[in-house]
This record gives structure tokens, sequence and C-alpha cells, in this order.
């Protein structure tokens, strides 16, 4: 009979029913979307901050002095050593290779160019390389996404350059034009815009500037672009100093120094550190977001509770009527809650996982359309979203629920609601 | 029963409309306290919302100038900038923003090894570049700050080393180190007088961190180019842009979530209200019954929906602005100033709701006769 009940009831009160159903729905909807953007949302602005550039920097280990001014390098490329460049495709065997965007390796040299002293660096565009079976793509192109460039980007294999934007303004060159570099001709495949010291210099593959140089796999320095974790007291912590299972802890954390530990183990020879005006930023940038994001869920959390409670208090006072004349029939007031409570459960266990779909799908499109990539629901999440839809509705019913026990069946009956 | 009631004179008509209203909300207190508390919430989340969503981007654009100049003003052509070039600056930047001079040389340490020594205002490099790990700010003219791979070249132990530059050479105490990761590794820094008197040279190069949004930066650039002709003003595109980008992402998965909330807020009015017009359907028939016309109901209905979107708006904006507020402090440790322009959408939209909700019960109602409800049924 209790079944019965509860069956006819939601066989025929259709229109009671969706309103209360649609509200759980579009609050667990709500709540599952934005849990999922919110715990994601970290991840992907860290993405979106390695648009600031590389946050690690790896150098020769006992290099001399860089002699630096305003971008420019004023050292004789004879001077110091040089990372090799067969190390490189070592760094996607580090532990936290996932984390490791992409790296760029720069070896600056100086050439006699259209009758001019000038710099002229070799680089990654965008190389194809292979660590074991694994086949990856790295290179200025993902390490300084601010490069632009007007025309093409050269091939990596080709002897093709790029001149910077003021250079070629001030030589008259346009992209596909040629140029004569060390006493050969060079097609320049595009002008390069970068608003820094590239825009007076020449950039060309790492192939071509060792074969100027004439030392092949040299290497003058490498920036690496990494997703990293916030910066804690354990990160700044010298992992000398540690024992070993803090070491372990130290290790396996995506910090920015111990990744940076990591690249001077897979790289001989080479000093790693952090650059700190890119790396410390983005901790605090990162966790101001993430802070703001946490906020925003908790308040998108408490307006679907209140939307389920009220749509439920809503749902269960239109039905004083019935409850009066299931009372004057003899029920007693704990089957009338029983029935009632049996419902709402029903409600939100049924809203609860259509509205988990429903989040599913809001939280990606809302991680394709913002952040060009899935923001995907775990699907461990749904029992504790079924739970919480459970609980929300219950604490919305329960008043409702009392009141609706306790009114006095004759009233209702005679319409005195 | 569609014909208004025309012959009576408006006052005593409009004054039992207000007493009507009036009445509904004294003696439903329970009923109406929930409406108008469901609209309070929902006002007051869209007000944080919207309050929020404006102001992150100011707030998170002072967490961007952390990271430094995002303009770079040099000599053209490696020349220095004029003396007066810094002062410029200064008044054409109008406190909306910082300016540090930096000169560079090559020097060399007495056993030989090039060096870059930079003369620099450590007062504004310390607010510039927040980023600069120092073990110990220079205090006195004749101390220099030392970047960790320069020191091993130059001081090894921390101890005094003289540099010298065309000949002219110069007792250095290293104050501290610094650490960077970059190229200020391998310099080192000294007070920029120190370092007019010692080279003879002026900066060469100011950085400047300019705040606003990007038109505002762009407008001091073009104000800095203006100002200073010998100077080339170029943007930092590496901080400009990915700020931009940040930011962009920030407000754009902000403005979703304030959509998705607000959204929710207004179905919890819509179902509250939707409950307090139906809970109310006898006095709906018997004011039928009594000959008000469908007109008058409706509007009387609606005038009470107004009434509680307007009153739970502007109650919700008090509380709204009091939420940004508190979420700036604990997020941004600056609170978020309350926006009063945002205070007209809310209430818009709170009556609008309001209207809405009450509209969707009265069309179920009207066409129910009134004798039906009044036997209860």
């Amino acid at each position: 009979m209790f079944f019965r009940l509860v069956y006819e009831s939601f066989r025929r009160q259709k229109r009671r029913k969706a309103l209360a159903g649609i509200a759980i729905t579009l609050g667990v909807a709500v709540a599952t979307a934005m849990i999922a953007v919110a715990t994601d949302v970290g991840d992907k602005i860290s993405r979106e901050l390695r648009s600031y550039g590389a946050n690690l920097l790896v150098t020769p280990q006992d290099d001399t002095l860089d002699l630096q001014i305003d971008g420019v390098d004023l050292k004789p490329p004879s001077d110091g050593t040089y990372l090799n460049e067969a190390d490189l495709p070592k760094i996607r065997g580090t532990f936290w290779h996932h984390n490791i965007v992409g790296f760029a390796p720069i070896l600056p040299v100086n050439v006699e160019a259209a009758g001019k002293n000038l710099t002229l660096l070799g680089t990654y565009f965008s190389k194809k390389l292979a660590f074991g079976k694994e086949d990856f793509t790295t290179g200025v192109r993902i390490t300084h996404p601010w490069w632009k460039v007007q025309g093409a980007w050269p091939d990596d294999e080709s002897q093709d350059v790029l001149l910077g934007e003021a250079l070629a303004a001030k030589l008259g060159t346009k992209p596909g034009d040629q140029i004569q570099i060390g006493g050969q001709q060079h097609r320049v495949a595009g002008v390069l815009s970068t608003g820094g010291a590239e825009d007076g210099e020449i950039v060309a593959s790492l192939g071509l500037a060792q074969q100027i140089l004439g030392k092949p796999g040299a290497v003058r320095r490498l920036y690496v672009s990494a997703l990293t974790k916030p910066e804690d007291a354990l990160a700044r912590r010298d992992p000398k100093t540690m024992n070993s299972e803090l070491f372990d802890r130290w290790y396996c954390s995506p910090y920015v120094q111990s990744i940076a530990y990591q690249l001077q183990e897979a790289i001989p020879h080479s000093h790693a550190e952090q650059i700190r005006q890119v790396a410390q930023n983005e901790g605090t940038v990162l966790s101001r977001i993430k802070g703001l994001m946490l906020l925003v869920t908790f308040a998108a959390l408490l307006a679907s509770a209140l939307a389920v409670s009220a749509a439920m208090a809503t749902a269960i006072f239109e039905r004083r009527n019935e409850v009066g004349l299931m009372k004057a029939l003899g029920a007693g007031d704990a089957s009338v809650a029983a029935l009632f409570f049996v419902e709402a459960m029903l409600l939100a266990l049924i809203g609860g996982v259509i509205g988990f779909a429903g989040g599913a799908v809001l939280a990606r499109q809302i991680g394709r359309s913002i952040f060009d990539s899935q923001i995907t629901v775990d699907p461990v999440l749904l029992p504790v979203i079924l739970a919480l839809a459970v609980i929300v509705t219950f604490a919305g019913s329960a008043l409702a629920i009392r009141r609706a026990v306790k009114f006095d069946p004759v009233y209702a009956l005679r319409g005195e609601g | 029963m569609s014909s208004a009631p025309t012959r009576r004179a408006d006052a005593p008509h409009t004054s039992m409309f207000l007493r009507m209203l009036m009445r509904a909300a004294v003696l439903r207190r329970g009923r109406a306290a929930s409406a108008l508390l469901a609209m309070i919430v929902a006002a007051g989340v869209a007000t944080a919302m919207l309050n929020l969503y404006v102001d992150v981007q100011a707030k998170l654009r002072k967490e961007f100038r952390n990271y430094g100049a995002n303009v770079v003003v040099v000599g053209k052509n490696g020349t220095a900038l004029r003396a007066d070039a810094l002062s410029k600056i200064n008044s054409r930047l109008g406190g909306h923003g910082l300016a540090v001079p930096f000169a560079y040389v090559v020097a060399r340490t007495t056993d030989g090894q090039s060096v870059v020594v930079s003369g620099t205002d450590f007062e504004q490099v310390r607010k510039l570049d927040s980023w600069w790990s120092v073990s110990g700010w220079p205090q006195n003219s004749k101390e220099a700050l030392v970047g960790t791979r320069a020191a091993s070249v130059v001081s090894a132990q921390g101890k005094p080393f003289d540099l010298s530059f065309q000949g002219r050479t110069i007792h250095l105490n290293p104050a501290g180190t610094l650490s960077t990761g970059a190229a200020e590794d391998s310099r080192i820094y000294i007070p920029l007088s120190e370092f007019e008197h010692w080279t003879g040279l002026q900066p060469s190069t100011i950085e400047v961190a300019a705040s606003g949004a990007p038109q505002e930066v762009d407008a001091a650039i073009r104000n800095l180019a203006a100002a200073l002709p010998e100077a080339e003003v170029r943007p930092v595109r590496q901080i400009m842009e990915g700020e931009a980008r940040v930011l962009g992402k920030t407000r754009a998965t902000l403005l979703a979530a304030a959509f998705l909330i607000i959204l929710t807020s207004a179905l919890c009015v819509l179902s509250t209200l939707m409950g307090w017009v139906l809970d109310r359907r006898r006095d709906f028939a018997i004011m039928k019954a009594l000959g008000a016309s469908e007109r008058l109901v409706s509007g009387f209905f609606a005038a009470e929906a107004a009434a509680l979107g307007a009153i739970g708006a502007v109650l919700g904006f008090g509380i709204g602005v009091g939420v940004a507020a508190w979420i700036g402090r604990v997020n941004f440790h600056a609170a978020v100033v309350p926006r009063f322009n945002v205070l007209p959408w809310i209430l818009l939209g709170s009556i609008g709701v309001a209207l809405i909700s009450a509209a969707l019960p009265m069309s179920l109602l009207r066409r129910v006769q009134p004798a039906v409800i009044l036997r209860g049924e």
C-alpha cells in the first residue's frame, strides 16, 4: 500500500513533482559543474600562466659569468662551456616529465650579416624529438608564446632564418627575401616580433647556429617551461638537509625546486635554476585564483541547497489536503512523514543522477569554451553528490513535512490552508 | 467580471489596494518572510558575484604587477637617456606606476674577469622586482648587491673587492647576495649615485611598471613616447600578454559561475514565490467572487511580487556587498569596493524574476472557477 501511494503520487502529480525535480536537477548540475571547475581551475590557470614563458633556466655547471645587458649577450662565443644537445631529450625521462610543457635551447653566436656585426640565436622552433618510444614536439613556439612571426616560422631542418622586427625594418627586408650571413645566402622566412632584444637579432635553427660556431651539439642555455605547484615551506628547504622520507616527498612534488633538481640529474654538468620572476609570481596568482574559485563554489553550493529546499517546501506545502485526507482515514504522523521522506529521497536520487550528468556536460562545455581543454568530472564524485542531494532535500523538506503533519485534518479538508 | 469598476473614484481605490498589500504581508508573516528571505539571498548572491566579477580584474592586476616592469624605456641605438628622463617619466605617470633607472657597464675584476655592473635605485627596485631573493640590501653608498654567480667570482667569502672601469677603480663591500635565476645573478648592483660618480655614465634603461587596464598602459606608453622623443618606449610583451590571457580566462570562468549561481538563486525565488501565490488561492477566489476584475487581481499579485522583489533587492544588495568585501579581504587582503551601478540591474532582475514567479501560478489559478477554490478542492 505504501509503495502504491508513492507510485501513484509520482504518476499523478507530475506538475507538482516537476518543480521540485527541476530544482534538484539544476541544483545538483550547478554544484557538480562548479566543484569540477574549482578542482580543475588550478591546473587550467597554471597552464595559462605558462604563457609568461619558461620558469626554469638550465646553464652549464661551470660557466663563466653572463655578460648580458638589456638582453644583448656581450659574452664572446668562444667563452664558457656548453650543454650537449644530445642530452636534451632526457628531460622526458625525469619523474615530472608530464609537467614539462616544453623546452627551448638557445645558442647565441656572433655573425656578420648584411655588412653588420649581429647576434644570431640558434634555437628549436617546433622541433620533433624522440625519447625512447615517445615522440614529442618542443621549441620556442611553446616556451615563448608571445613571439609573433609575420610570414612563416622556418622549419627546424631548413637553413631559413627569422629577422627581428627592428633589424628587418633597418635593413628593409621582407619575408621571402634573401640575407647574406657569414658569406652564405639564407632565405628570410619571416619577421619576428618579441618586444625584447630578439627584435634586433637573427633567429635560426639550432643546427645552423652550431654550424656557424663550428661546435656541433653545443647549447648555451636551455629554457624549460614546467607546470608547478605553488611553493610552500617544504619546497624552500635544502634537499641536502632532509631525511630520506621527507626527501621522497619533496622529490615527488612538482615544486619548481624539485623539477630543477631533476633537470640537473637528467642533464650532465648542468645547473638548473628557477626564473624567480616567473616562478614566484605564478604561485601567488595561482593561489589567489584558486581561493576565489573555492569561495565562489561555496556560494554556488549554498544557492543550490537553498533552491532545492525552497522547491521541496513548496511542493509539500501544496499537498496539505492530501495529508488531511490520509490522516482522516487513520494514517499516523509517522507513516505520513515516511511517505514524504521516501518521495523526497526518490526525487533527490533521480534528480541527482540527471543533474550529475548535466553538470558533467556543463563542466565540459565551460572547459572547452574557456580553456580549450576538457574538464572531466570524476565518477567518484557521484556518490558524494547524491548523498549531498539527499541530505539537502531532506533538510529542505523536514520543516515543511513537520508543518504538514501537525496540521489539523479538519481545516485541511475544509480547505482553509 | 472583466470590466473594471470605473465608477469608483481613484483615491479610495488606491488606498484600498495599498491596504490589501500591507495586510497581506502582515497577516501571512511566515510565508511572506520566507519569500522575502529567498529574494534577499538571491539578490545578495547576485550582487556579490557581479561585484566580484567587476572588481576581480583590479584585484588580480595588482597581483600581476608583481611580475615587474611592463614597459621599458631605453635610449635609441644604445645611447644613454637624458638626465631629466626619469623625472619626466615620473611626472607623466602621475603616481600610477613605478619607474626605476638602470645603468650598465662591463667592468673588470682584479684578476681580469669581465662582470656587468649596474647602478640603480635600491628603494625602487625592492618595490618593482619583488621576486628578487636578497640576503641583505645595501644601506651605505659603498655597499653592493652581488648576484649569486658573480659572488663566486668577485668575493667568494663575502670579502670587500675592487672593480675597475676605464682605469678607474672602486672599492666595494658586499652587503648581500641576489638570486633571481636569470641574468641578474651574474651582475653586481651598486647605488646609482655611486655608479655615476665612478663611471660618469647616465642610466641607459628605465623600467616602468604602469598600472591599470591594457588601454591605460597603452595610453601611458604613447604618453611616455611623446614626452621622450629621443628614447624608445616599448611594452614588455611577455608580461602584458600573459596578464591579458590569465585575466581573461579567470573572468570568463567567474562569469560562467556567476551565471549558474544567479540561475539557481532565481529558481529558488521562483519556487518560493510560486508557493506563496498558490497558498493564497483563497484570497484570489474571494477577490474574484466579490467582483474584482481579472486585471485588478493580476495587478494586485504583480504589485505584491514587485514590492517583494524591490525590498529583497535592496536588502540583498547590502548583504551581497558585505559578502563581496569579505571575499576580497579573505582572498586578496583588500576589500572589494561596492559598485553602486550594479544596484539598478539587481533591482530590475529581482523584480523581473518576482513578476515571472507570480505570473506562473496566476495563469494556473485563472483557469479555475472561484467556487471550486473556495470549496477547497
